[in-house]
């Protein structure tokens, strides 16, 4: 057999990685394209500002855009805290341990688990056992508990990233531990936190099978935290898998979507924003 | 431990040992410095200048296999006593890193930092402390206009007379500098070793460094140190010229090192 040329190898890598590149792209691209293509001509201010009348064949979505601000909103402000916290933990409160690699083996593990075990585990414990019903709360703190994993290890890669040098300079010049980490260490970082944080919450917004069963699929505007709440992916979810409308279930995807996208866009913006470039 | 020498030393190390994981890296050390000196710290490679001057403001205790026995004393007090403010030392002994490194905030912020720490926040004081200790720096005339700009777009040099304008602020009684000018350019150099000469008026500074020119231009006194142990200390001058131990007279020649 002829040996290749090393430059018609290259050529041939280069061409096959740059269509492997462009099937990724352009799966994205498809995908977005066609739920666009036919959802957004139902996207009416109606349609975003309405309540839907008979299961969603008719009316809007606002209840369902409230639930899933409220649902994903509440469970990342009540994982950021612990996810971080863990993280300055693990990372400037105790050496590398058994104790270390134990939690962070776990947290791995909880990212690992597929989200309707997450909904399983909330729907028994928090709906059932600590009696908070299909709820707001219930979904909020069934969705904390699956994108704390996230969390955890996108601040510690964060933190870890801050230069050690900078710990030392803010010893030096003599601060306590405390205030090096949240003065020096947590401001350094904070761009890649808060990169985390915002996807764990485009996350949350498009979970479907944990929210399903722990804040349930009532139609109406909750009202408060023990209210039941549909979110827009498990109404997306529901109204195509019941077959009660197809173009308002496209239209919903399409809000799903283009808020997602808005979110990363954003993330992404800020992080290339706020982190300094090397010197 | 009465003798006259001994209350007038401003830090006094005694049968220091130093140890990582077990192994030695400063060897029964004793040795003293004086208020309103510089004492130059030359010596190869790995011969614990540095070690020995992290043990001082206790920055080696973030290693964890750092152990230690013996005493160093500022002004008397041990400073490894349980009850010894860490901030407060660290504040009193101010340490320049041989790689300046800024923090990613401005001049202004960088300079107020400590301060900040130490409870400092009268406006008018912190002001008083930047020019003060930009000045001391000779870094003033090159900074006064833009001191909200951010601290990295200065040069390597600037960065590292920021670096000693920062410690500076807090008004330190001993300064730590740790080969400050490994990586500058002459100016800049020349200009730190300007800056140290006009401190010693008001404190007490310990170089280390690996430029023996350095030492002889700057210090009023030398000690040399070979794996782990003080094999002399005594007047920059003599050290020099004719030291007392072939070792030293072989480093400061080129010999080795």
């Amino acid at each position: 057999m002829r040996r290749l040329s090393p430059r018609t190898a290259q050529q041939i890598v280069v061409s096959i990685m740059w269509m492997l590149a462009a099937a990724t792209v352009g799966t994205l691209v498809f995908i977005i394209a066609f739920i666009l293509f036919h959802g957004l001509p139902h996207v009416t201010w109606e349609f975003l500002t309405q309540s839907p009348v008979s299961m969603g064949r008719k009316g809007g979505i606002f209840p369902m855009i409230v639930g899933t601000a409220m649902v994903s909103g509440l469970a990342v402000i009540i994982a950021a805290p612990i996810g971080v916290a863990t993280a300055v933990y693990l990372t400037e409160y105790t050496r590398e341990s058994r104790i270390t690699a134990v939690i962070r083996f776990g947290a791995d593990c909880l990212a690992g688990i597929p989200s309707i075990i997450f909904g399983l585990f909330g729907f028994v414990f928090f709906t059932i056992t600590l009696g908070m019903g299909l709820s707001v709360l219930s979904g909020a703190l069934t969705l904390a508990l699956m994108v704390l994993p996230t969390i955890v290890r996108t601040s510690e890669e964060a933190i870890r990233a801050v230069p050690y040098a900078y710990r030392e300079v803010s010893y030096g010049l003599g601060s306590t531990r405390w205030q090096m980490v949240t003065r020096v260490v947590l401001q350094s970082a904070m761009p890649g936190i808060f990169t985390g944080i915002v996807l764990s919450l485009g996350r949350s917004i498009s979970e479907t099978a944990a929210v399903m069963l722990t804040a349930g699929s009532a139609l109406g505007l909750p009202s408060s935290l023990f209210d039941s709440s549909r979110t827009l992916a498990l109404h997306f979810y529901i109204l195509s898998r019941e077959g009660v409308s197809m173009s308002n279930a496209y239209a919903t995807a399409s809000v799903l979507i283009i808020s997602i996208l808005v979110l990363n866009v954003f993330a992404y913006w800020l992080m290339h924003k706020l982190v300094r470039k090397p010197r | 431990m009465t003798e006259p020498a001994e209350i007038r030393a401003k830090v006094q190390v005694r049968d220091l040992t130093v140890r990582f994981a077990g192994k030695e890296t400063l060897r029964n050390l004793n040795l003293d410095i004086y208020p309103n000196e510089r004492l130059a710290i030359i010596g190869p490679a790995s011969s614990g200048k540095t070690t020995f001057l992290r043990c001082l403001n206790r920055l080696n205790d973030l290693q964890h296999t750092f152990s230690h026995t013996g005493r160093i004393l500022l002004d008397g007090k041990d400073v490894y006593d349980p009850d010894v403010d860490l901030a407060g030392l660290r504040r009193r002994m101010g340490m320049v890193y041989a790689v300046p490194e800024p923090l990613p905030w401005t001049i202004y912020e960088n300079l107020v930092f400590g301060p900040r720490l130490a409870g400092f926040r009268d406006k008018d004081d912190l002001d008083e402390r930047v020019e003060r200790s930009l000045k001391s720096a000779y870094l003033w005339e090159e900074t006064k206009d833009r001191l909200h700009q951010p601290a990295h777009n200065l040069s390597g040099g600037q960065q590292q007379r920021l670096c000693l304008a920062r410690v500076l602020a807090l008004k330190p009684e001993v300064l730590l500098l740790d080969e400050p000018c490994s990586g500058l350019d002459p100016i800049s150099t020349a200009k730190i070793e300007d800056a140290l000469v006009e401190l010693t008026e008001s404190l007490s500074i310990i170089l280390v460094t690996n430029n023996t020119k350095q030492a002889s231009r700057v210090s009023d006194r030398t000690a040399f140190f070979l794996m782990g142990e003080l094999i002399e200390v005594g007047p920059t001058q003599q050290i020099f010229t004719k030291p007392n131990h072939e070792r030293t007279d072989a480093y400061i020649t080129g010999q080795f090192g």
